[in-house]
């Protein structure tokens, strides 16, 4: 609580919480209310600890694409092309391990590299050429789509041995296993790629928290204008914000493709849209200078249990889906609007007494 | 040359540049010089029958008119969405699919291959404008009411969309068997030239006309240009962004007419993908500013065939499908840069330059 006090002392907010604060709030209650609720009303499987476990191995590369995704909304920008960065990575990795025969930690440095070769150049045509940040990462999403086509055009799974080996470890926790019905023990366990994104996303969050190139970000978000007189350099933030986002597309693409353990053209179809989906319900906002790491997580959480809800409650056509998650974006998105407005209301009602 | 240098902002080939319509012009210029050089039977159009024994033009042409139509009347409610609202709308490839999904729904009701219409197709087609409308109006209160950023905001439909279009129809894929419906999206009978391109032809002469003779146009280039002064001015900005957004909703609802009617009958998944890439590049390529204001509707459809155009020449040097993005990335990249305002801004110092320098030697 204490930071509360300290950023809403700095803003001289008249309110109590800072915007970034309250949403957060607003997605981590929803989704424990979604958590009880799936408790109460739908089968006993979302009280086993693993079925919390296997939503995060699902969703580490989600969580990996998301934090980045916020990186560049907080800054007051937009990446639409991770979603074609990962399936670019997973493809030309499968490839590199299958059919050129390469050793494991190789692969890894490509993925970075095509990652961070993605970030730096969508970074500069944003940052100092200022072109729209969704043309340019349109253009990028087309592109890595393209490409992955271009190197392989067909699904396969890859049967590299360190590859399979590094696939499938498990990180078995301690005490989270469940007994099943004949009474035989079945330890909870998380694949790797969770400790992989919950790392960085605490290295973010530090970042952002309490960083001096952290709180750039914020700065150039919330208003470019009075960031550059601050002495910000505000191109070179936005263009780290790019490159950041690139690289954890990149690294994003890897565990994602450690979870699929296979390349195709059509992989993380639409991962962009749920990275977007999740920083906006995990608080973030889209004209900059509001978001918050954990809230993005909890925003990825929250996506993956209504599907689990929608699912396990009986409606497992295909579209609906589609729906749900499309209204819960659209409700967050009235909420954001509404509670932004009314900030905007009284702030204005303070200016002038 | 005395006026030009009185007039540095529109200095020789930089002004060029300048003028809107020139973009997809050039564009166009150099797409057709580079099949000129590569392969000139890229031009042939030859009058041949088509299965039904009716004359029908044919040749990469014909292909471009013909398949470029959707983009074009597309482009036509994206430049209006673009200008006024100074965004995108990236859910009119979700929005055809639900418009084809309704037209279908009407004709065909709950059967999947019916003998007969359940419905005339202009009854379904009035249908299918209306949910096409609303689905419209949704994105445009979310843009105009709860100033939610225009992309932001159609990505919900973006993602909803497809799924919306196969629950319509309950997941099944209906084929209208009635051979007028498919006139729509090939050929009339004894007409040799595609359907669709009258359809965008009139589409075009109909916006053309409003407007030429209302001031919708004006009003969509103020409220895109600064909000607030056009609101002092006493008009209504919410209400003209929602207008643009029901009018591209017409827009959609027409093209998802002609997709549809090409197959007679739907693919919910496949059904205009990346279409709505296509159309914001068209608006791109016609050269207008993607923040909104001013916006010129016949460079947006000239745009829309160029990048046709292109599609087609990919085509034809075996550039498969799947791969087609990426090299129409590597265009938009291109051309965004070209027109980028710090790149053009270096472009005309460095011709300024020059041409100082070449004084310079003159008078020395």
């Amino acid at each position: 609580m204490s930071i509360v006090k300290r950023r809403s002392g700095e803003l001289r907010a008249p309110t109590k919480m800072t915007d970034t604060n309250l949403l957060t709030m607003i997605t981590i209650c929803v989704f424990v209310a979604m958590y009880i609720f799936a408790v109460l009303f739908l089968k006993k499987g979302f009280l086993k600890p693993q079925t919390f476990f296997n939503i995060l191995n699902a969703n580490a590369a989600l969580i990996i694409l998301a934090c980045g995704m916020s990186l560049v909304m907080i800054t007051g920008g937009i990446d639409i092309s991770v979603g074609g960065v990962t399936a670019l990575v997973s493809m030309s990795c499968a490839v590199y391990l299958d059919h050129k025969g390469g050793s494991l930690p190789m692969a890894v440095l490509m993925a970075v590299g095509i990652g961070l070769a993605f970030g730096l150049v969508q970074g500069y045509l944003v940052a100092y050429l200022e072109i729209q940040p969704f043309i340019v990462t349109l253009a990028g999403m087309f592109f890595a789509r393209g490409a992955t086509t271009i190197v392989y055009n067909k699904p396969f799974n890859v049967a590299n041995e360190d590859f399979v080996k590094l696939k499938a470890t498990r990180i078995l926790i301690p005490y989270m296993g469940t007994y099943n019905k004949r009474g035989k023990y079945i330890p909870a366990y998380i694949e790797i790629g969770v400790i992989v994104a919950i790392a960085l996303a605490i290295l973010l969050f530090v970042l952002l928290k309490w960083a001096k190139p952290g709180r750039n970000f914020y700065a150039v978000g919330g208003n470019r204008q009075s960031a550059l007189m601050l002495g910000v350099n505000v191109k070179r933030t936005i263009f780290f914000s790019h490159l950041i986002c690139g690289l954890m597309a990149g690294i994003g693409g890897f565990v994602y493709f450690m979870h699929v353990g296979s390349g195709s053209p059509q992989h993380a179809s639409g991962a962009e849209m749920n990275a977007i989906a999740s920083s906006i319900i995990g608080g973030t906002m889209l004209t900059g200078g509001v978001g918050n790491i954990i809230g993005t997580v909890f925003g990825v959480l929250s996506l993956a249990l209504i599907q689990n809800i929608v699912s396990s409650a009986g409606l497992d056509d295909a579209w609906w889906t589609g729906i749900t998650v499309a209204g819960m974006l659209c409700i967050f998105l009235v909420v954001q609007s509404i509670i932004i407005a009314r900030r905007k209301k009284a702030n204005a009602a303070a200016a002038k007494q | 040359m005395a006026k030009n240098n009185a007039q540095p902002q529109k200095a020789g080939i930089a002004g060029l540049f300048r003028h809107q319509i020139m973009i997809p012009i050039a564009a166009l210029l150099l797409l057709v010089l580079f099949n000129l050089i590569a392969d000139p039977s890229f031009f042939k159009i030859t009058l041949g029958n088509n299965s039904d024994g009716n004359p029908v033009l044919s040749g990469y042409l014909i292909t471009i008119i013909d398949s470029g139509s959707e983009l074009a009347i597309l482009a036509l409610g994206m430049t209006l969405v673009t200008a006024a609202s100074g965004g995108q709308d990236i859910s009119v490839g979700a929005g055809i699919a639900i418009a084809g999904s309704v037209l279908l729904r009407v004709l065909c009701g709950t059967e999947t291959s019916p003998e007969t219409l359940h419905a005339p197709v202009i009854v379904a087609f009035l249908v299918s404008c209306l949910v096409a409308m609303l689905f419209g109006a949704f994105n445009g209160s979310l843009v105009a009411f709860f100033k939610i950023q225009p992309m932001i905001a159609t990505l919900i439909l973006f993602t909803a969309g497809r799924s919306i279009a196969a629950w319509i129809n309950n997941n099944q894929l209906p084929n209208v068997n009635e051979r007028s419906f498919s006139y729509y999206g090939t050929y009339i009978p004894g007409i040799p030239i595609p359907t669709p391109f009258f359809i965008a032809l009139a589409c075009f002469l109909v916006t053309w006309l409003l407007l030429r003779f209302t001031t919708l146009g004006l009003y969509v280039q103020s409220v895109g240009i600064n909000e607030k002064t056009s609101r002092l001015n006493g008009l209504n900005p919410e209400l003209i962004k929602l207008l643009t957004y029901i009018l591209l909703g017409l827009c959609v609802a027409i093209a998802a007419l002609i997709k549809v009617s090409r197959l007679s009958t739907i693919n919910y998944s496949v059904i205009a993908k990346d279409i709505e890439m296509d159309a914001i590049l068209a608006v791109a390529l016609g050269g207008n500013a993607l923040g909104g204001g001013k916006f010129s509707m016949s460079s947006s459809v000239l745009g829309a065939y160029v990048i046709q155009f292109l599609t087609t020449t990919l085509y034809k040097f075996q550039v498969k499908a799947d791969a087609l993005p990426a090299y129409k990335a590597v265009v938009v990249i291109i051309l965004v840069v070209m027109s980028a305002p710090a790149v053009r801004e270096k472009f005309s110092i460095l011709i300024k330059k020059l041409r100082s320098d070449k004084t310079a030697a003159q008078n020395s």
